[in-house]
C-alpha cells in the first residue's frame, strides 16, 4: 500500500454495501425520529444509486476488484463490480430508492390498514422498516458485488433475515402464516447454499469464484456436476424456478404493497443473477445440466403463467406471473451462448422495473377500490384514469406488446433460441411465445375486471388518488419506458457484460491481475504465509 | 509446508448425515416449533460438514507459535463455520419468535394452508368456472365438504370466514 490517491474508481465498489448498512445503523438509533429517518434512508438509497450509476460508466472499460480486508484475492474477500453487477446494482437502485418513496408517500409504511381485511393491525413497529429496508439493500448489493461465494451466502443471509422481517411486519394472523411459509423454504434453501459451499470448498479448496473457476475444471466431472446442481437448486429455491416455486405465489401477497414490490422486483433476481454468475463463471462447460435448466424453463414458464390464469386476486395473479417470467430469464441463462446471455441480462433489467411498477400499481388499486379481488374491483378506468394508465402500460410491457422492453427481450431470447436449433430450443421458443399470448390474456383479464366491468357500489366514487404514492410509481414505469427508448445502448452494454461473463478470462484475470493463480498449489503457500482468509 | 490431511473422519461423516437426517424428518412437521429443530439440527450437520471440509486438526494456525514441522488446521474452514453458526443461531431466534407469534394468535404453531390456495382449488374440484362467486350460502356446506375430502385441512375459524367471504 503505497501512497495512492485518497480517492479511486474502486472507492465507489464497497459504497453500495456500506452506505445502506451505515444508514441502517443511524436510523435505528434514531427510531424516535421519523423524519430524520425518511432524510436519511432517502438520502442513502439515493447515493447508492448514484454510486452505481457511476460504476456502469467506469467498469465498462474493464472490472474493478476491491480487496475488502486488505489481503489480496485467494487469501481475503474481494468485491468484483463487473458490467452485469454494476447494471444490476443501478436497476434495483433506481427500484429501492422508488419503493421507498412510495413507501413514505403511504403514510404508514408498516401496514396496509385495509379495514375489511379484518386482521388486528395493532402495535405495528413502525421504527424499523427504515432499518430493516436498508440491510435488506445492503444484502442484495452484496451479493451483486461479491467474488466470493462464501461471501455470497452472507449477502443471501442478510437479505432473507431482512425480508423475513419485512414480509412479517405488524405479526397479523395471515402474515404469520405466509412468513412462515416464506422463512422456512427461504432456511433450507439456505442451508442447501452453505452445504453446496461446505462441499465446493472439500473439493477444491477454495471459496473465491475467480479461484473456482480455474480449479472446478480440474475436478473430476462427476463430482463437479453434483456441486454444480446442488447450487443451482439452492439458487433455484431463491429464484422460484418451477419444481420449487411454489412457496412464492403464497407467500409474497400478503405483505404490504412496497415490501410485495420489492420482493417481486428483486429478491427472485438476485437467485437469477447467482444463477447467471456461476453457470458462466464457474461452470462454463456445456452439458446435460444446461438441457435440465432448459426443460425447467419451460415448466416453469407454463405452469406458472397457467396458475396466473386461474387467479382472481391481482397481487396472486402477479405472484404466478413473476414465477412464469423467471423461465425467460433462465431460457437465456441455459442457451449459453452470448447472445442468450444478453438477452436474460437485458430481460432481468426489464422484469425487475416492470414488475415493481405493476406491484406499485396494484397497492394503488388496493389504496382506491379497497381489495385486491377482481371481484370486488370495477369502474376503475371511469374513476381513476390515471390509475388505469399506469397500470395498462406496465401490464402491456409484462405481455411483451412491440415495441417495449418486454418485446425486445423476448425477441432478443426468441432469436436466439432459433439460432440454437435444437429440438428442446425450439419448444422453448413456441413455450415462450405461448406464454407471452397468457400473460396478456392475464393481465387483460384483470383489466377488464378491475378497470372496465361497472364499478361495486362500495367503491367511492370522488377520492384522489395520495400523491405521494403515485408520482413514484409513475416514475418506475416511465423508468421502464426508458428501458425501450434507451434499449439499443443498454442492450449493447448487455451483451458487452454477456461476452465478458462467458469468455471465461476477463473474470479471472482482474482478480488475479499478474495470472499466478493459474495452476495448483500456490495458493496453499500464499495462506500459510499471510494466516488465512478473513471471512466475515 | 505440507499439505493437509484431508481424508474425513467417518465419525463425523456419520454424525453429518444423521444430524441432516433428522432435521430432514422434523422439517417436514406441520408445527413451527418441530421445524425449528429441524432446522436447528440440519443447520448443525451442515456446520459440522464445512467443519469436515476443513480437513483434520492440526496445530493452532498462528504464524510463528507454532513449530514449522507440525500441520497446522485449516483456519478457512473454522472462520466460514463460525459465521454460519452466528447467522443460524439469529434466523433460530427470528423463527421461534414466529412459533410464539403464531401461538399467540391461533393458539397453536401450526402451519395453515393458504385460503386463497385453497379457494382456487375448491373451485377446481367443483369443476365450476373459476371466476363467478360461487361460495354463495346455500352451497358453502358443500363445498366445504369436498374440499375436505380433497385437501389437507389443519385450520381455524378465521381462516375459514375469510375463504368463503
Amino acid at each position: 500500500m503505497t501512497t495512492e490517491p485518497l480517492w479511486s474508481a474502486a472507492t465507489l465498489v464497497p459504497l453500495p454495501v456500506l452506505l445502506p448498512l451505515f444508514a441502517a445503523g443511524l436510523t435505528l438509533a434514531l427510531h424516535r425520529f421519523p423524519v430524520a429517518q425518511r432524510v436519511i434512508s432517502v438520502a442513502a438509497l439515493a447515493a447508492t444509486t448514484a454510486a452505481s450509476a457511476a460504476l456502469v460508466v467506469v467498469v465498462d472499460s474493464g472490472p474493478i476488484v476491491v480487496d475488502v480486508g486488505g489481503w489480496a484475492a485467494p487469501v481475503g474477500i474481494d468485491l468484483v463490480a463487473d458490467r452485469l453487477s454494476a447494471l444490476m446494482l443501478t436497476v434495483s437502485g433506481v427500484m429501492l430508492l422508488c419503493v421507498l418513496l412510495y413507501s413514505l408517500g403511504q403514510g404508514v409504511p408498516e401496514g396496509d390498514e385495509i379495514p375489511d381485511k379484518g386482521q388486528r393491525v395493532a402495535n405495528l413497529p413502525v421504527a424499523i422498516f427504515h432499518p430493516t429496508y436498508l440491510v435488506l439493500a445492503a444484502g442484495v448489493a452484496n451479493a451483486f458485488l461479491t467474488g466470493d461465494l462464501f461471501n455470497l451466502y452472507v449477502g443471501f443471509e442478510i437479505l432473507l433475515a431482512a425480508s423475513s422481517v419485512l414480509l412479517t411486519l405488524g405479526g397479523t394472523a395471515e402474515r404469520i402464516r405466509a412468513g412462515s411459509v416464506y422463512v422456512i423454504v427461504a432456511l433450507v434453501a439456505s442451508l442447501l447454499l452453505l452445504a453446496a459451499i461446505g462441499l465446493i470448498y472439500a473439493a477444491t479448496g477454495t471459496v473465491n469464484m475467480a479461484q473456482l473457476a480455474v480449479r472446478l475444471p480440474e475436478i473430476d466431472p462427476t463430482v463437479r456436476v453434483a456441486l454444480q446442481t446442488l447450487l443451482l437448486l439452492a439458487f433455484g429455491i431463491k429464484a422460484a424456478i418451477f419444481p420449487v416455486s411454489a412457496w412464492l405465489p403464497d407467500s409474497y401477497p400478503t405483505a404490504p404493497a412496497p415490501v410485495t414490490a420489492v420482493f417481486a422486483g428483486l429478491l427472485t433476481k438476485v437467485g437469477v443473477y447467482s444463477i447467471l454468475r456461476t453457470q458462466t463463471v464457474l461452470f462454463p462447460q456445456h452439458d446435460t445440466v444446461d438441457q435440465v435448466l432448459l426443460v425447467l424453463a419451460l415448466l416453469t414458464m407454463i405452469i406458472g403463467i397457467l396458475g396466473a390464469v386461474a387467479q382472481n386476486d391481482l397481487k396472486r395473479l402477479l405472484s404466478f406471473t413473476l414465477v412464469s417470467h423467471i423461465g425467460y430469464m433462465i431460457f437465456g441463462v441455459a442457451l449459453a451462448s452470448e447472445a442468450g446471455t444478453a438477452a436474460a441480462i437485458y430481460y432481468v433489467v426489464h422484469h425487475i422495473s416492470v414488475q415493481t411498477a405493476l406491484f406499485l400499481v396494484v397497492g394503488l388499486v388496493e389504496w382506491r377500490g379497497g381489495s385486491t379481488s377482481l371481484d370486488r374491483l370495477g369502474g376503475l378506468a371511469k374513476l381513476a384514469p390515471g390509475l388505469a394508465i399506469l397500470f395498462f402500460i406496465p401490464a402491456l410491457n409484462l405481455g411483451g406488446i412491440p415495441p417495449m422492453s418486454g418485446f425486445l427481450g423476448k425477441v432478443g431470447l426468441l432469436t436466439e433460441g432459433v439460432a440454437d436449433g435444437s429440438g428442446l430450443a425450439w419448444a422453448l421458443v413456441v413455450g415462450s411465445v405461448v406464454t407471452s399470448l397468457l400473460t396478456l390474456y392475464a393481465v387483460v383479464k384483470a383489466w377488464n375486471k378491475a378497470f372496465w366491468q361497472t364499478a361495486p357500489p362500495e367503491i367511492e366514487p370522488h377520492v384522489a388518488l395520495p400523491r405521494g404514492m403515485v408520482w413514484p410509481a409513475g416514475a418506475l414505469v416511465a423508468f421502464g419506458l426508458m428501458l425501450t427508448v434507451a434499449a439499443g445502448p443498454l442492450y449493447g452494454y448487455a451483451e458487452r457484460a454477456a461476452s465478458a461473463a462467458m469468455d471465461g478470462h476477463t473474470y479471472v484475470d482482474a482478480v488475479f491481475p499478474g495470472g499466478s493463480e493459474r495452476g495448483t498449489g500456490e495458493s496453499v503457500e500464499v495462506a500459510d504465509e499471510t494466516g488465512g482468509g478473513d471471512h466475515p | 509446508m505440507t499439505v493437509l490431511d484431508t481424508t474425513p473422519s467417518l465419525a463425523l461423516v456419520i454424525a453429518v448425515g444423521v444430524l441432516c437426517g433428522t432435521g430432514v424428518y422434523l422439517l417436514l412437521e406441520r408445527p413451527l416449533t418441530r421445524v425449528l429443530l429441524g432446522f436447528v439440527l440440519i443447520g448443525n450437520g451442515v456446520n459440522l460438514m464445512l467443519v469436515v471440509a476443513g480437513g483434520r486438526a492440526g496445530a493452532p494456525p498462528i504464524v510463528g507459535n507454532s513449530p514449522a514441522s507440525e500441520r497446522m488446521s485449516d483456519p478457512l474452514a473454522q472462520a466460514m463455520v463460525l459465521t454460519s453458526i452466528v447467522i443460524t443461531l439469529a434466523l433460530t431466534a427470528f423463527v421461534l419468535a414466529m412459533a410464539y407469534r403464531s401461538w399467540q394468535m391461533h393458539g397453536h404453531d401450526e402451519v395453515a394452508d393458504d385460503v386463497e390456495d385453497r379457494r382456487v382449488a375448491r373451485h377446481a374440484a367443483l369443476n365450476a368456472p373459476a371466476f363467478e362467486d360461487a361460495d354463495a350460502a346455500e352451497t358453502g356446506e358443500t363445498l366445504d365438504e369436498e374440499a375436505a375430502d380433497v385437501f389437507d385441512d389443519v385450520d381455524d375459524d378465521e381462516d375459514e370466514t375469510q375463504g368463503a367471504r
